[in-house]
């Protein structure tokens, strides 16, 4: 059975270390991933900005890339999600595309949920004794449906105490070029969602996308902040350290 | 503050967002009302399948629309209603002012309607000596601060009570206490005056109901009762697609408007007039018009991407659920719709892509109107597409059309990323500092005015991954767990491998 990972391009770059956190989960549960060489980027930068053209040229190494795999597998609901709802119409007027698309579709999933509900697992045996709140992000909850998955895997932590996050719904504020393009809204967004994850008094954020993470953490430096933020994979992975 | 349309959306955004006292007026009402959407919907229960049910309502309606207002407007003749297609803004105002002036009017009073915001026919009417009133608590209180509303529901939501008992002062020459009853006392005062006075009653549309010919308005302050029976003569403006085919789907819109828009069950008055006053009838107009205006909407007809656009009831239920314009209000939008609809709206209507400005770049995409739609309009989706085509028409932005450019270019091959991921740990190094950059520069400028951003990691995933493939390989040798996920992985994909017809692994 060959699982694929789909780093996505931003913890390819930025945050490699949470790619080896799902990996070392996976193989901790006897499966030995791939990482297909000729994936980039799921295109969702170009897409959102209404360039269809540049999107479908860095989603083809997607198709390329995942064509012999099984199960896809991928730390951001985002990416998923990209994959889950615009593939289709990215490629709908290239036939041999779109049935690409539509088996990547099949197979991909966001980690939480391949955990959940693919593996059936929902008690990694970790240990991670500190105060934790979880932010949804939108196109994991929204678009994907992730909802439950991550949170059930959080509450069989040991010694984690889970925080509920108030307005936890709302938007951080991200929105890939949203951030640069329209910056002065999308600050006053993460700022209010920084005020709401400090209220918690949690000592680390944890979330499932790396794109909401880089920018609520990133506004919590700039505010001098130093409360963890964590991908759901590198606590859990870090939690499985503790145990094993 | 006053919107002119000028300006940008980022650059009256960034007005709005200096000024807290519209931003904690809007944030207290958008989430009250958010909250009592939310409680109704869970009162009512089975909210997701009435939300389909609304929605195959509409997309039935919409798509047999040319039959529907043939029919409405039959049976509306049939009543004894005069009515009149008009096909933009202009139009509409002209067909209203040549009523008006044939029937003297000095005066006429007016119940909410949005339509009459996007034709301006409070401009029009008092550019013909004729005095126009809002009688909508809300409106009225625009009207008098010369704004646009800055809510399809809440008129008014931008502004305070202190503020609104500034503006009622004036109006009444005398100090008003900002006090809900004294304020809303002077002006049902000094609207009665009004009512009894008034020579036309105007009001919008919420349904227009096929099978009869008849027109349905949701309202909590009676002022549309008054207006719709006091004055001798009627007019109703309505968007063309306000309509819907029976009174048994009206049962289904009234369950999702009033709970959509302020979370009541019901609101205080919903009235269906059918056709002007007949002889033993206790009151209503002598003379009835409709005014059904199409201003851009049947441009939607037919195009994939935005013909349910047209769906949309006016519950503002988006408003309240939109993030962005929590923070912004929604005079930022600059048109007389705003949120998420009016981005979509406002150049979705005039497909004059060319002059299309920034209001679809002024979303997170967060999906949150979607979620909040009781007839399920992907809003995120049409925003996606407006910039799209807005770029297709060679009207986007020159510096990220060439940004664009780069990323196709990197992105279609692998070995280039690993390249550009090479280049830029070198370019980064003079300005990481503790593993982050904080430089205000180039297109990191707008990031960084907030956030500090993190640096690119060496090794990047693909450089280390070799290494962790024999970590990997020796941690899965040892899994104890294995034969149980193994399984259910094969199952899994034997299920799906069935379901798409079995051929891909052959």
């Amino acid at each position: 059975m060959k699982v694929s990972i789909m780093i996505t391009c931003l913890a390819d770059a930025i945050y490699p270390k949470v790619g080896e956190a799902m990996a070392r989960i996976l193989a901790r549960y006897g499966i030995e991933a791939d990482f297909p060489q000729l994936q980039t980027c799921c295109g969702q930068p170009a897409f959102n900005s209404g360039y269809w053209d540049e999107a479908r040229a860095s989603a083809l190494t997607m198709l390329e890339a995942f064509q012999e795999s099984d199960f896809v597998v991928t730390p951001s609901g985002s990416c998923a999600g990209m994959i889950h709802h615009y593939y289709l119409k990215l490629f709908e007027s290239d036939e041999a595309r779109y049935r690409q698309a539509e088996e990547l579709i099949d197979k991909t999933y966001e980690f939480s949920r391949f955990l959940v509900h693919v593996m059936g697992v929902t008690d990694v045996g970790a240990h991670f004794p500190h105060k934790v709140t979880y932010h949804p992000s939108c196109h994991g909850s929204r678009l994907l449906g992730v909802k439950d998955e991550p949170l059930k895997l959080l509450e069989h932590v040991r010694g984690l105490e889970l925080i509920p996050l108030p307005y936890a719904e709302d938007c951080c504020g991200f929105g890939g070029t949203f951030s640069v393009k329209m910056s002065d809204i999308s600050g006053a967004m993460v700022s209010e969602k920084v005020d709401h994850v400090l209220e918690t008094k949690a000592e680390v954020l944890v979330g499932i996308d790396l794109g909401c993470l880089m920018n609520i953490a990133g506004h919590l430096r700039h505010r001098g902040q130093s409360l963890r933020v964590m991908h759901l994979a590198e606590l859990l992975d870090e939690g499985m350290g503790v145990t094993a | 503050m006053k919107a002119t349309n000028e300006q940008t959306v980022l650059e009256r955004a960034k007005q709005a967002l200096n000024d807290e006292f519209l931003r904690n007026a809007v944030k207290l009402t958008t989430e009250k009302l958010k909250n009592g959407r939310l409680s109704a919907a869970k009162q009512l229960g089975n909210w997701e399948e009435w939300r389909e049910r609304a929605r195959q309502i509409r997309q039935h309606t919409i798509a047999h629309l040319d039959y529907y207002l043939n029919q409405f407007a039959d049976q509306a003749r049939k009543q004894g209603v005069h009515v009149h297609f008009a096909k933009d803004g202009k139009e509409a105002v002209e067909i209203a002012i040549r009523i008006a002036i044939s029937k003297q009017a000095q005066t006429v009073v007016k119940s909410k309607s949005m339509v009459s915001e996007e034709i301006h026919m409070n401009e029009a009417l008092e550019q013909n000596g004729i005095e126009s009133v809002e009688t909508d608590l809300g409106e009225y209180i625009i009207q008098l601060a010369g704004e646009m509303p800055s809510h399809i529901i809440i008129p008014a939501i931008h502004k305070n009570r202190k503020q609104i008992a500034e503006l009622l002062s004036r109006d009444a020459n005398e100090t008003l206490a900002p006090d809900t009853a004294v304020l809303a006392g002077y002006v049902r005062k000094k609207l009665r005056e009004k009512f009894l006075a008034a020579d036309i009653g105007m009001t919008g549309c919420n349904f227009a109901i096929a099978e009869t010919g008849s027109i349905v308005l949701f309202e909590n302050e009676g002022n549309a009762r008054m207006v719709s029976t006091l004055p001798k003569t009627q007019i109703t403006l309505m968007g063309m697609e306000r309509i819907v085919p029976t009174w048994d789907d009206l049962e289904v819109m009234a369950t999702m408007l009033p709970r959509s828009a302020t979370g009541q069950r019901l609101t205080v008055y919903m009235s269906g007039i059918t056709g002007p006053r007949r002889p033993d009838d206790g009151d209503g107009p002598e003379e009835m018009h409709v005014i059904i205006l199409d201003n851009g909407r049947s441009l939607q007809l037919g195009d994939p991407e935005f013909q349910e656009l047209l769906h949309c009831i006016r519950c503002g239920a988006c408003l309240n659920a939109c993030p962005v314009y929590r923070h912004i209000g929604g005079h930022s939008y600059g048109s007389t719709y705003s949120g998420p609809i009016g981005a979509v709206l406002k150049p979705a209507l005039n497909k004059n892509v060319l002059e299309w400005d920034d209001v679809a770049n002024a979303s997170s995409l967060c999906g949150a109107c979607y979620e909040a739609c009781p007839v399920k309009i992907p809003l995120h989706d049409m925003l996606v597409y407006l910039r799209r085509r807005k770029n297709e028409a060679g009207a986007g932005l020159c510096s990220e059309k060439w940004m664009m450019k780069g990323f196709k270019v990197v992105m279609a091959k692998p070995h280039r990323l690993r390249a550009v991921l090479k280049a830029g740990r070198l370019g980064q190094m003079p300005l990481v500092r503790d593993g982050a950059i904080s430089a205000h520069l180039g297109p990191l400028k707008g990031w960084t005015a907030y956030r500090r951003f993190p640096a690119l990691a060496k090794p990047s995933f693909r450089e280390r991954w070799p290494h962790l493939q024999a970590e990997l390989k020796e941690k899965a040798r040892r899994a104890s767990v294995k034969e149980h996920v193994q399984l259910r992985l094969k199952q899994i994909r034997e299920k799906r491998t069935k379901k798409t017809g079995g051929n891909r692994d052959e």
